[in-house]
Order: structure tokens, then C-alpha cells, then sequence
């Protein structure tokens, strides 16, 4: 008797859990219904906006909140206050992990709330395309002349506007962003013989260096991330800057690169420099490896190393690095990342890099698109954006903000100015990170000593799998 | 369930205990009901799920989800990397807690059994500490002390230059586990041979009895009890133990990655919530067999 009505209670209960779950997870239609007035509100008098951004003032980003709350707010409220507009915006500030921002934020869009603006990482803006989540700055602005006329267009690199675009549409503005070069050690180059303004122009030019550093002892002449457990790192920073050097990128018109002649030839090299004593692999099978290479780049054991400019400005950094190197300025050089051979890169280019970044959008569901328009491009005017860096020098989206305040900082310039406009970026679709993470492997299975062929092999069944289909996967 | 006024035919009433009705009984018990509700029953019930769903962290079935059955667990059922977690999960659980803390942790509480209350004391309050100490602190500690470079096993044994966790990950977890566990088994233990009747260890050694004889037919019928609940324990929190995260990330290439590390890897890198659910479920069904199967040899009569 007594064990029945303790099954009842059990089954009334899961029963109601059930329910609320269904409730909570109830699918809800993530179509837009579209056809709205763009111009709805258009004259409003008061208008209230909220900016929504995964940083929050003491936590997250910390910076980036404080400056959207207390310079950038009260001086858009100030301008609109010029034009007779009584505006209020509010802040939705959040200090999550990345993921779980974003899941917050597409179940506010699905149900066609969440903020006005919000800022979002460039990787996941044909995901929200895709979802219809968000819309073509034309279409929620509703007038094309009027966006394509910004200024602040003409100041942002073609390559960089492809952060806040999908299939060759505008859906926001990019935020700032970042490049990635070889960094080599001046001390052991000038040790090996090897020139102090150092420019590989092949994948050949880096290994010939690599084996003139491996004289030195004690030295790892070559880090180029590898394996599983440096993440997203691996990817970023060793394997997309290399496949975009031999001419393919990991997804052309919609399909994903299976195992492909230029996936082997990543592979290869991975292989040459891993399986000759260039490249340490105990390093890039290590739970803490990218700190460890970091630490080491430091001690002047590593000769050459694949980093972004985050490795210059927070590694390196003689003041407040994770792993200082007081004599950074005179001992750490970087040249930009060669193709395979010279021409051999994507769009026929000598040179290569990835980049990574954010972009700020609209909200196809704002009540006030025409306030939040002039809200993005005020974000974005040459004034804010230098403000936003409250004196730090740190890569802008904007050429005429870098020229001013990467002035100071020769490698900040660099980036700017030559890596930034031969640089590629991921492409922001669902299947990316499950692709991400099967590129990882077949670089962890060279390094553990796997054929070429084989990691290609099951790169491309991973990869398959997560595409969903093999038409969605090329190879040859 | 039926109401106290009107029974159904051929049932009892409920009970009316102490005199209070029904209904205000259920007032007082409904705080704690609440709360096993909400922390307990709704996460397990979500979880089961959402183990039968396609839920995504992000993406399109992270909004709208459409139920796919039991998908998950045919996938589980052929995912190689999900058996090699639970092999790894089962060495880890076998090496560490049965073996491991067990032994050492009873050959400890045997030898300090005899020794003086201050040193006994000394000694459980170091051991304590490896067990009190955050294992994220723990982990550290012992990333470095295997490190390849510098790592003080390599200075101690003069095998300068071997990557202990890239080349023998699991061993190294056994060592760390057995390592940091062991102050509890010790612990228990301890209190367990104070059962012991002393007179009876006495005749066992007035009639020569070996020490292996002494402790099977002396000593164990004693602690039985204790032996089978700390096992439970100890390997309970072994199998669903997430320090190995810290120690390898499951690497190098998943040779180390048990159970709940290869749910975290499934959850947050390839997103797949859904999947991860079902998986945490079929561990929690694991945990349950083998308690069911330790409360049997529990109520066993010797």
C-alpha cells in the first residue's frame, strides 16, 4: 500500500515536472513575422533603448561596461536631448561564459524580446541570421541609402566588415578586432645567425629557421598549437592560419572542407615540425600547454610562435603580462604568417592571418529602429571609439581611430595595417564549433604519431557527421 | 491519491497520525518536499528529459527542441568514445577507491591502531589535509609535482624529462585519487577497529594465528559493515569525481577522460546538451546498480 502511494506521489510529481518543462522549452515559432514599419516611431518624442552586452562593470569586461554606462549613455542621451528627443537607454549588462550569453540571448529573440542593440561575437552572426534572429541592417532600417551612406563604413576595413556580415549582407557593426603573426625571439635568432627583421615568405622560409634554432640548446625552435586540449587556440592560431595559406578556406559556398590536398597539406606540416624535434608534442597534449608555451616564449625557449596580438599586448607585456618579458620591446619580433609559397594563399595572397572579433546589432523587434540605428552609428563614430579605449591601445574596427592611438605601439600598427587587411575569418555557422573541434583532433593524432592520411581520414568522417549529410563536405 | 474522507472501496483510509488531519500534515512536511522538489526531483526529471530531446547550448534546437526518443541512448550504445570513458571510469574507480584508498587507507588505521594518541593524531591531521584542501588546489599541486620540466617527481627519481601525465595519465590519477582519499577510508577505519574486542585479538595470537588469520576471522567480521559502506562511498564519489578535468582535460587524447569528464567535453564543447543528459543519466543508473548491489552484500547475514 504504502510503496503504491509513494509511486502515485512519485508520478505526480514527474508528471507536473513534465509539464512545466514542456512549458518552459514549448517551441515557439523562430520565423520573424517580418512586414513590420521599418519607420514605426519614427518621430517619437520618448524613446527608451536598452544596449544588451556580455560584460558587466566590476566583472566580465569590466571596461567595456563601464564605458557604455557612464561615457557612452549620458552623452547619446546629451545629443538627442540637442534634437528635442528625450531619450533613455538602458544598459542590460551580463558576465556570463560566452555560451551561455548566447543561449540567454537567442531564447530572447526567439520570443521577440531582448535588447535594442546588443553586441554579439562575429561567429555568431550568420547562426543568428541563419535562425532569423536577427536582419539585414537594410531591411530593420528599412532604407538602404541610409545605411549604406554611414561614413563610418568608408573607416572600416572591407575584411573586417565581415564580422557583422553574412553571405555579403550587413547585419551589424564590428566591434574591435585582432590578427594573428609569427612571433619570434630576437635574442636566439641573433644566436642562430638568423636576420632580427625576419620574414618567412613559404612554409620552407619558417622550417629552415626552425632548424637553425634547434643548434641552440634547450630551445623548442617552433610552437604552432596543436592538439585538443589548447581548444578554440588550436584552431585559431595554428590550423586556419596555415589552411587559408595553402588557398582553402574551411567552408567555401556552404560546404565544409573535408579531407582535402590542402587539409594534408596542413597536416603535413603539422607533421614536419611535430615529428622532427621542431615542435615540442608533449607541450600540446598538456592540460595548462598554452600557458606552459607562454611561459616558456617568455624564458627565451622558444624560438618562433603563432599567437594573435593578444599575446603582445596581455602575454608579453612587460608591466601587468601573464608571463612578463621586461625586454619585449627590443626581444620579441613578428612578421606576418607566410602562405604555403608565395601566391599560394587564399585570393592568391603572399600572406595570411585569421581574425576574430565582435559586432553590435539590432534587434528586428525594437520598437524604435530608427533611434536604434543612429544609437549603432553614434556607438561607432570615430569620437566614441576612441573613447571606448579610455587611452589603451587596442586594434579598433576603425582605420582612422588606429592610425591615432596605435601610433605608440609599432606591433599594434602593425596588425592594423597590414594584417588586418589580408586576414580571413571563421565562418559564423552552427556546425563550426563541431568541425572546430574535429580539426583539433587530427592535429592531436599527428602529433600522437598518426599518419597524414589517417587523421584526414577520420577528420572528414567527423565532419561529415557533424554537417549532417557528406554533400556538405568537400574532397578530393 | 485518496482523500482521508472518502476511502476507496477495499482500501484503508490514510492514516491519521497523532491525531492531525491529512492535510495539515502535508503543511508540515511540505518545506522539505518543496525543497527535495525543486533541487533534487525537477533537476533529475529535466535531466531525464532532456536526455530525450535534441537540445542544443545554442543554435535553433537550443530555442525550439523536438523530442527524438531514445536517439541519445542508441548513440551512446555506439559511441566508442563513451565506452572508453566508462573503461577509464571503472580503472579509476577500481585502481583508486576499491584498491587504493581501501587498503591504504585499513593499513594505516591498522599500524596507527597501536601508536601513541599524539602521534596518531599528528598523522590523521596531515592525511585529513589532502582531503580537506580543494582539489582544484590538490590538482595543482600534483600538475606540478608530475611536471616534465622541473616536476618533482623527476628530481626524486632522476627521470628527468618524462611527461608522467601525457604518458601515463590514468596511473598518475590513480596515484593523486588514492592519494587524496585515503584520509577518509583511514578515518573510518580507525573508528571501526575500536570494535574490535581486544580479548579476542589476544586468544587469536594465544593460539598462534597468523596475522592473515587474525584479520579474516578476527577482525573483518567486525568492521564487515564498515568495509561495504566506505567502498559504496569512496567509489561513488570516485566515479562521479571531476578532478581528473584538472589534472589532463581527459587528454592526451582521451586516454584519461572517465564519465563525468567526457559529459562536460560533450555538454559545453560540442554543445549537445541533449546527448551530455543522456549520458548523465545512464551514469546515474550505474551509481544506483552498484549501491543496489552493496546494500544486498549489506544485508547479507555472515
Amino acid at each position: 500500500m504504502r510503496s503504491l502511494s509513494r509511486l502515485t506521489t512519485a508520478g505526480v510529481l514527474g508528471a507536473a515536472a513534465l509539464a512545466l518543462l514542456t512549458g518552459c522549452l514549448g517551441s515557439s515559432d523562430s520565423g520573424n513575422s517580418g512586414g513590420q514599419d521599418a519607420n514605426r516611431n519614427a518621430d517619437a518624442k520618448t524613446v527608451e533603448l536598452t544596449i544588451g552586452s556580455n560584460s558587466v562593470k566590476g566583472g566580465k569586461s569590466s571596461a567595456g561596461a563601464t564605458f557604455l554606462e557612464d561615457v557612452l549613455i549620458p552623452k547619446f542621451v546629451a545629443e538627442q536631448k540637442g534634437k528635442g528627443v528625450d531619450v533613455t537607454v538602458k544598459f542590460q549588462g551580463d558576465g556570463s561564459d560566452d555560451e551561455v550569453y548566447k543561449q540567454k540571448l537567442s531564447l530572447d529573440l526567439s520570443n521577440k524580446s531582448g535588447p535594442d542593440l546588443f553586441q554579439i561575437d562575429g561567429i555568431w552572426v550568420g547562426e543568428f541570421a541563419q535562425a532569423g534572429y536577427i536582419k539585414p541592417l537594410t531591411d530593420t532600417v528599412g532604407d538602404a541609402a541610409k545605411v549604406n551612406d554611414w561614413d563610418g563604413w568608408k573607416q572600416i576595413p572591407e575584411s573586417v566588415q565581415a564580422l557583422g556580415s553574412y553571405n555579403g549582407q550587413r547585419y551589424g557593426v564590428p566591434g574591435g578586432t585582432d590578427g594573428r603573426v609569427l612571433y619570434f625571439n630576437k635574442k636566439l635568432f641573433q644566436q642562430a645567425g638568423l636576420p632580427a627583421d625576419w620574414q618567412p615568405k613559404s612554409w620552407d622560409d619558417v622550417i629552415s629557421a626552425g632548424q637553425a634554432l634547434k643548434k641552440l640548446p634547450g630551445v623548442t625552435p617552433i610552437q604552432i598549437n596543436a592538439g585538443t586540449a589548447m581548444g578554440e587556440a588550436t584552431t585559431m592560431q595554428g590550423i586556419l592560419p596555415l589552411l587559408v595559406g595553402t588557398g582553402a578556406t574551411i567552408n567555401t559556398d556552404g560546404k565544409w572542407l573535408g579531407n582535402t590536398s590542402q587539409l594534408r597539406q596542413v597536416l603535413d606540416f603539422y607533421h614536419q615540425v611535430y615529428s622532427t624535434g621542431l615542435g615540442d608534442p608533449v607541450l600540446q597534449k598538456e592540460a595548462k600547454g598554452r600557458d606552459k608555451s607562454f611561459a616558456e616564449f617568455a624564458a627565451n625557449k622558444i624560438g618562433i610562435l603563432g599567437e594573435s596580438d593578444y599575446f603582445w599586448r596581455s602575454v608579453v607585456e612587460p608591466k601587468q603580462g601573464v608571463a612578463k618579458m621586461a625586454d619585449r620591446d627590443s626581444a620579441v619580433g613578428w612578421a606576418l604568417i607566410p602562405a604555403s609559397k608565395p601566391g599560394g594563399g587564399v585570393k592568391g595572397q603572399d600572406f595570411v592571418s585569421m581574425s576574430g572579433g565582435g559586432a553590435t546589432v539590432i534587434n528586428p523587434n525594437t520598437k524604435f529602429p530608427q533611434q536604434a540605428w543612429e544609437l549603432l552609428q553614434f556607438m561607432n563614430s570615430a569620437e566614441m571609439v576612441k573613447a571606448s579605449l579610455d587611452g589603451a591601445a587596442k586594434i579598433t574596427q576603425r582605420s582612422d581611430v588606429n592610425s591615432e592611438v596605435l601610433a605608440s605601439d609599432p606591433m599594434l600598427s602593425f596588425i592594423a595595417e597590414k594584417v588586418l587587411p589580408i586576414t580571413q575569418f571563421r565562418p559564423g555557422l552552427a556546425e563550426y564549433p563541431k568541425v572546430s573541434a574535429a580539426l583539433q583532433q587530427a592535429t592531436a593524432d599527428v602529433v600522437a604519431g598518426k599518419s597524414t592520411d589517417a587523421a584526414a581520414t577520420a577528420y572528414e568522417k567527423a565532419v561529415e557527421a557533424a554537417a549532417g549529410s557528406k554533400d556538405k563536405v568537400t574532397s578530393n | 491519491m485518496a482523500s482521508a474522507s472518502a476511502p476507496a472501496r477495499g482500501r484503508a483510509p490514510a492514516r491519521d497520525v497523532a491525531g492531525l488531519g491529512v492535510g495539515r500534515a502535508f503543511g508540515f512536511v511540505a518545506p522539505a518536499f518543496l525543497l527535495i522538489g525543486a533541487f533534487l526531483i525537477f533537476p533529475a526529471v529535466w535531466t531525464i528529459y532532456i536526455g530525450i530531446t535534441n537540445y542544443r547550448l545554442t543554435g535553433v534546437e537550443a530555442v525550439s527542441p523536438s523530442i527524438v526518443g531514445l536517439s541519445n541512448y542508441t548513440k551512446a550504445l555506439n559511441d566508442a568514445l563513451f565506452h572508453n570513458a566508462l573503461w577509464l571510469t571503472l580503472v579509476f574507480v577500481l585502481g583508486s577507491a576499491i584498491i587504493g584508498q581501501n587498503i591504504l587507507g585499513f593499513t594505516l588505521a591498522w599500524i596507527l591502531r597501536r601508536t601513541r594518541p599524539a602521534v596518531r593524531r599528528t598523522v590523521e591531521a596531515f592525511t585529513l589535509l589532502a582531503w580537506i584542501l580543494p582539489s582544484t588546489v590538490v590538482a595543482y599541486l600534483w600538475v606540478a609535482f608530475y611536471d616534465r620540466d622541473g616536476g618533482t617527481l623527476n628530481s626524486l627519481l632522476g627521470t628527468q624529462g618524462t611527461a608522467w601525465l601525457i604518458d601515463y595519465p590514468m596511473a598518475c590519477l590513480v596515484v593523486f585519487n588514492t592519494w587524496r582519499g585515503t584520509a577518509f577510508s583511514m578515518m573510518l577505519y580507525s573508528s571501526a577497529l575500536q570494535a574490535v574486542p581486544p580479548s579476542q585479538l589476544e586468544s587469536a595470537r594465544m593460539v598462534g594465528a597468523s596475522g592473515w588469520q587474525t584479520l579474516r576471522d578476527v577482525v573483518f567480521p567486525h568492521i564487515r559493515g564498515h568495509v561495504l559502506t566506505n567502498t559504496l562511498l569512496i567509489s561513488l564519489w570516485t566515479a562521479n569525481d571531476f578532478s581528473p578535468f584538472l589534472l589532463t582535460k581527459g587528454g592526451p587524447n582521451h586516454e584519461s577522460e572517465t564519465v563525468p569528464v567526457y559529459i562536460y567535453n560533450v555538454a559545453l564543447q560540442g554543445g549537445e546538451l541533449g546527448y551530455s543528459s543522456a549520458i548523465s543519466f545512464l551514469l546515474l543508473i550505474a551509481n544506483l546498480l552498484v549501491s543496489l548491489v552493496y546494500l544486498r552484500l549489506l544485508r547479507r547475514r555472515s
